[in-house]
């Protein structure tokens, strides 16, 4: 153990550790009691409070998971009955997107370190971002409750007619669950885009944003402008559930396509959610293991808000087989194609920002590296599927399955680790074993990309999603990706032994272990409730590292003010 | 309460607290009009598929009920917007007998509009409810859509008489920098259920 012990992060300065944890309380030590953390409006409390709960719902998920990975061991349907089957592949979807994906990056590193990288005392609305996690709690309840009551059978996507007329299972309670949770989004989006213009620091202008709070930003619009739009399309499901209005019922003069109209409109734009936050991750995570500024600032900045823009005009590229106008086809093509665009901007960026710079391969580096890769592939085979001609070929295969687990999974859940280990130390004051870290890091990105890869295959060659009998040619390539999602799990569960020993075991962190720019890593570690102790003051742009990289000639950057920089 | 309104923590002033009060209430009021955007969508695309239907459907409503309660909304909300410079010049009691002018008018308009509940009840054209017995179909879509689009607006205004009730008893109080904040708020809540109220009477009354 004292050998494993020895490694610490190559990364971290070596410097004595100083001592300014003591001289002011906190925000961990400033009351003990279930109370002080059920009732606070501490950004950083509320936080850690979304951070367990949505820890708990990944392992829900991840349970509902597991259940289907094994069912497709074999092509017989030899573990779940077929309703049992629908049932778990329908909780793991909702469970995932709406009590993982969606609130994972924001409501935990967002409410964290939003207020902390713009100079901020806490959120503006600290009440409604307490007001949100309990109706989070509120909605992941009613989604158990679903559990309870048989479960639902529609999938994630809730697809009218089969949702609202045909369907036997607990559907209005689980539309319950997602409407609820759709407020706790609201509010955190609400919360964010206040606090981004109002609570800047002096000195803090928009051109010296951290590229997290940029991304954090153009997240917060998607809330607020799409979630709206699921809000109502779920109320209309449930009033034709219950009272029968035939709004989507084509026999009764309703049209079961505005359906999807209206849920694309919220849910591919609810793509961006996962995946801006993890972007912004990065972004901050390749800076630091570069040690150098970032290429191309603006570019990384407005491609955020560009994604964010056009992701709300490209619904129509889920519809393409439902029979909507071939000119809405291809307008929506088109769009979907210029999407990428931005993306691909962010790849380049990061990419030549690790260009020449000083870079030390650590486990935050590895996850980072991890999201680009796995993000590059997702983003490449879904301009694949932005084509007409490919997707009507593979629509509703697990080609799109793939697809889709690359950016949501691949992508977004490897930077919520990376996130998860760039700022521990500052969360918990504590440094944990970077070795375990590098291996979890790499066990992940193995693991994902044995499970996931497969389904290229298998959608390509016709294996249609959401079935669990399938033709025994198609068996080969479905064990390798159980036994990819077994590495996968183990992978996920490893972070949690070695960080949650770190809590009592690992080393103080001190204020700033990577030696990076940003105003969070001015404060002690853990940080003290208000944050700041004076109101700092900026005069740099972002990600100001020395010149000349770790050496010890190199020279602290001079870059000031400049006029460009907004 | 104090007498000196000061900022919460993590605000530098209270200026800017204002401000931000007053963004986060913009941004909300986006979200409701969105979340109406979807009923207008579903109405558009009845409209769009049931031209005829939607037509005659639009035709028994009761259109003067309908202009009637307009005018009172509007009329409300502009006793809301003299309000507000009532209370910012300081003439408290000005200000009050404004408010309760709006908040009468917002009850006028729910009663009149529940009045019109009864009468369509009465006229067979309430879906699965009226003895009239309207099958399901186009018309009795556009029923349900109305009776969704109206009932959910009228929450609204209910929620919003609560805002504006909550406003009455400050003015006592020597708070007329904080109420005014606070009224310009609530007013900007009740201009909303006006504007939205705009787009739905000629969407469900005028398509004739």
């Amino acid at each position: 153990m004292t050998d494993a012990m020895s490694h610490v992060n190559p990364r971290m300065s070596q410097e004595p550790v100083p001592d300014t944890a003591e001289e002011r309380v906190s925000y961990l030590a400033e009351g003990h009691s279930l109370r002080s953390w059920l009732l606070t409006t501490d950004h950083k409390r509320i936080a850690i409070l979304f951070l367990l709960s949505i820890t708990f719902f990944f392992f829900c998920g991840g349970i509902a998971a597991a259940l289907i990975r094994l069912d497709l061991l074999t092509p017989a349907p030899d573990l779940l009955s077929n309703d049992g089957y629908n049932r778990a592949f329908s909780l793991h979807g909702i469970i995932m997107v709406w009590f993982f994906l969606i609130p994972s990056i924001p409501t935990t590193f967002g409410n964290f370190l939003i207020p902390m990288m713009i100079g901020a005392r806490d959120l503006a609305f600290p009440r409604l971002n307490l007001a949100s996690w309990y109706i989070f709690v509120l909605g992941g309840l009613a989604t158990l409750a679903t559990v309870v009551l048989g479960g639902v059978d529609t999938g994630w996507t809730f697809y009218t007619p089969f949702s609202s007329t045909y369907s036997n299972g607990a559907v209005f309670m689980a539309v319950t669950a997602v409407f609820i949770s759709g407020f706790s989004s609201i509010l955190t989006g609400i919360n964010f885009i206040v606090t981004v213009h109002k609570l800047r620091c002096p000195g803090m202008t928009w051109g010296r944003l951290p590229l997290f709070v940029w991304a954090h930003y153009a997240t917060a619009v998607i809330f607020v402008l799409a979630t709206p739009v699921l809000t109502i399309a779920l109320v209309l499901v449930a009033l034709e559930r219950i009272a029968g209005i035939g709004i989507f019922d084509p026999r009764l003069g309703g049209d079961p396509l505005l359906f999807q109209h209206l849920f694309w409109f919220y849910s591919h734009p609810a793509v961006y959610i996962m995946v801006l936050p993890a972007m912004g991750v990065v972004s901050e995570l390749i800076t630091n293991a570069a040690h150098k500024q970032i290429f191309g600032y603006w570019f990384v900045a407005g491609s955020a808000i560009a994604i964010a823009v056009i992701g709300f005009m490209v619904w129509g590229h889920h519809m393409f087989v439902s029979g909507q106008s071939p000119y809405a086809s291809a307008i929506f093509s088109f769009l979907s194609i210029v999407v990428a665009v931005p993306s691909a901007i962010k790849v380049y960026n990061w990419t030549a920002t690790l260009h020449k710079g000083d870079i030390v391969i650590d486990g935050p580096l590895l996850y980072a590296l991890g999201f680009i890769g796995l993000f590059t592939i997702g983003g490449l085979t879904g301009l694949m599927l932005a084509m007409l001609a490919i997707d009507v070929h593979v629509t509703d295969t697990y080609f799109v399955v793939a697809h889709f687990h690359f950016i949501m999974v691949g992508g977004s859940v490897s930077a919520f680790f990376g996130a998860l280990h760039f700022w521990w130390p500052k969360i918990t004051g504590r440094l944990y074993n970077d070795l375990w870290a590098r291996l979890a890091a790499l066990l992940i990105f193995a693991g994902f990309v044995m499970t996931f890869a497969p389904q290229f295959l298998l959608g390509y060659e016709g294996m249609p999603r959401r079935y669990h009998v399938y033709p025994a040619v198609f068996q080969p390539l479905n064990v390798m990706s159980s036994v990819g999602a077994s590495i996968l799990a183990f992978g996920y569960l490893l972070p949690f032994t070695y960080l949650l020993w770190s809590l009592r075991h690992g080393k103080p962190a001190g204020p700033n272990p990577w030696g990076a720019t940003g105003l969070e890593w001015t404060t002690p570690s853990p940080p003290p409730k208000h944050n700041f102790e004076t109101v700092p003051v900026v005069d740099k742009q972002a990600y100001c590292y020395p010149v000349g990289g770790r050496s010890e000639d190199s020279k602290p950057a001079t870059q000031k003010a400049e006029p460009g920089d907004g | 309460m104090a007498e000196v309104s000061r900022p919460q923590p993590q605000f530098p002033t209270l200026a800017r607290q204002r401000e931000a009060d007053h963004l986060g209430m913009l941004i909300f009021l986006t979200t409701e009009v969105l979340i109406f955007g979807g009923l207008f969508a579903a109405l558009f695309v009845l409209r769009a598929e049931h031209s005829a239907e939607y037509v005659k459907s639009s035709k028994g409503m009761h259109l003067w009920l309908g202009g009637i309660n307009t005018a009172v909304l509007l009329t409300s909300s502009a006793m809301v917007a003299l309000m507000v410079e009532a209370v910012r010049a300081g003439r408290a009691r000005l200000a009050k007998w404004l408010l309760m002018g709006a908040i009468a008018l917002g009850l006028a308009f729910l009663a009149i509009k529940f009045t019109e509940y009864a009468l369509e009840y009465r006229d067979g054209v309430v879906p699965r409810l009226s003895p009239g017995n309207l099958q399901g179909g186009p018309d009795a879509l556009f029923m349900d859509l109305y009776f969704a689009a109206t009932g959910l607006h009228a929450l609204h205004v209910a929620a919003g008489l609560v805002l504006l009730g909550s406003l009455i008893w400050p003015f006592g109080a020597a708070r007329s920098d904080s109420s005014a904040a606070f009224a310009g708020n609530a007013a900007l809540y009740w201009h909303l259920v006006d504007v939205i109220w705009l787009f739905l009477y000629p969407t469900l009354y005028l398509a004739r």
